[in-house]
């Protein structure tokens, strides 16, 4: 077990935490975080994957920067169609949703 | 030694991202999920990639935080602020669990990847700068840091489009109230100078240590937000021409350097080895530029003046 396993299982772990909570949170704002948690998992996993080859890879750290700004856009835009959202229903959940019990 | 550090470290991004996820309250969640963007930057330093621990300690935790945080602002303003409880989804945990039980079994089962290709190694000399991420990310792999820095934009347009009509020509953002002898004005007074130096430097040494234009460019968005908040400037219009500039200034000026490098070293965005510092550094630049006012602008949001009584 070494220490790039442990972050491997701990991506592993958080990619499962993140995907939970997207399904399952009802507030609009609380999936934006969970999908949050799902890409910055996927990034430690990806990481640890990168540094199995015994030299620091530095392609793989390249491509996670990319991607961690890209979420933050990717945020940016979602949080404002759920503000948008909000303000046009008056609840920050989607209309399809509201009569599950 | 190292493995306990690592596994007590994973046991509290582990524990803290179910408290994100499984806890009652939207603040809470977001504040939660602000401390989690930290200590998963710890573990970035761990696994010694410093470059991608200061990305995510300032975008990741930073600039996300910042913006779920205000979004959550608006949504109290607009009743839509606290939490919408449920039965919980025995579906969607198992999902998870199959998931992560998946990856974990895909990473003992891919075969070892073979070290960094000898290539790599070879052509760092002639990159052009000391810092391999640097390197990659413009000089080798320029093309993808090149469409990064459109979608940048393209999700600033999206958010413009969320606008209502009638307030097109309003200032961007929430109307900021800052207390003049409160705390916000003296963050306002003493942490944008610090945060240029810090910013700027990040920047200037992203050429041959951890560093570069995007976390560069992002302490720079966050020394305009505090000045923003503090009431020190108006945030600008959509229509505004100056910012246009600025925006695109960074996508311009790598599309200007691959067209030279098309020309004179014959591929599009093929740096001339003679050249390449400094066309790197010109890029970084105007990419920093770029970065900090996108950034920033995304934050803000469309603009949402108060409503007149």
């Amino acid at each position: 077990m070494t220490s790039l396993t442990v972050f491997a299982l701990s991506g592993a772990g958080l990619v499962g935490i993140g995907f939970f909570g997207l399904l399952a949170a009802r507030h609009l704002l609380r999936r934006v975080v969970a999908f949050n948690l799902l890409g910055s998992g996927l990034f430690l996993y990806f990481g640890a994957a990168g540094g199995r080859g015994g030299t620091v890879d530095p392609v793989p750290q390249a491509l996670i920067i990319t991607g961690i700004v890209v979420a933050l856009a990717a945020t940016a835009l979602a949080v404002g169609l759920v503000v948008a959202q909000a303000r046009a229903a008056g609840r920050a959940s989607l209309p399809e949703e509201e009569d599950v019990a | 030694m190292n493995l306990a550090i690592d596994l007590a470290l994973c046991a509290l991004i582990l524990g803290i991202a179910v408290a994100v996820v499984a806890g009652r309250g939207v603040f809470r969640a977001i504040v939660f999920f602000i401390v989690y963007g930290l200590l998963v930057a710890v573990g970035w330093v761990r696994l010694g990639a410093v470059d991608v621990a200061l990305a995510e300690a300032a975008i990741g935790a930073g600039l996300t935080g910042v913006l779920l945080l205000a979004a959550h602002g608006r949504l109290m303003r607009a009743g839509a602020g606290s939490d919408i409880s449920g039965p919980p989804i025995w579906a969607a945990a198992l999902s998870g669990a199959a998931l992560a039980g998946l990856l974990a079994w895909a990473w003992f089962a891919l075969p070892l990847p073979e070290r960094p290709g000898p290539e790599l190694a070879a052509a760092m000399p002639r990159a052009g700068v000391g810092n391999p991420v640097t390197a990659v990310l413009l000089n080798f792999r320029a093309w993808d840091t090149l469409l990064e820095s459109i979608i940048l934009l393209a999700a600033l347009i999206g958010l413009w489009m969320l606008t209502h009509d009638a307030h097109w020509r309003a200032p961007l953002g929430l109307r900021q109230h800052a207390n003049p002898e409160g705390v916000m004005a003296g963050f306002g007074r003493v942490l944008p100078p610090v945060g240029l130096l810090v910013g700027i430097w990040l920047v200037w040494t992203g050429a041959d240590n951890p560093g570069g234009a995007f976390q560069g460019g992002t302490v720079l968005a966050a020394v305009g937000l505090v000045a923003a908040m503090a009431g020190l400037f108006r945030p600008p219009r959509i229509g505004a021409r100056g910012w246009h500039l600025a925006l695109v200034a960074g996508p311009a000026v790598f599309l200007l350097a691959g067209l030279a490098g098309a020309l004179l070293a014959g591929g599009f965005l093929t740096l001339p080895e003679a050249a390449a510092k400094p066309m790197i550094l010109g890029i970084e630049i105007a990419l920093a530029v770029s970065i900090a006012v996108t950034l920033a602008l995304l934050v803000l949001g469309p603009p949402e003046p108060e409503k007149t009584p």
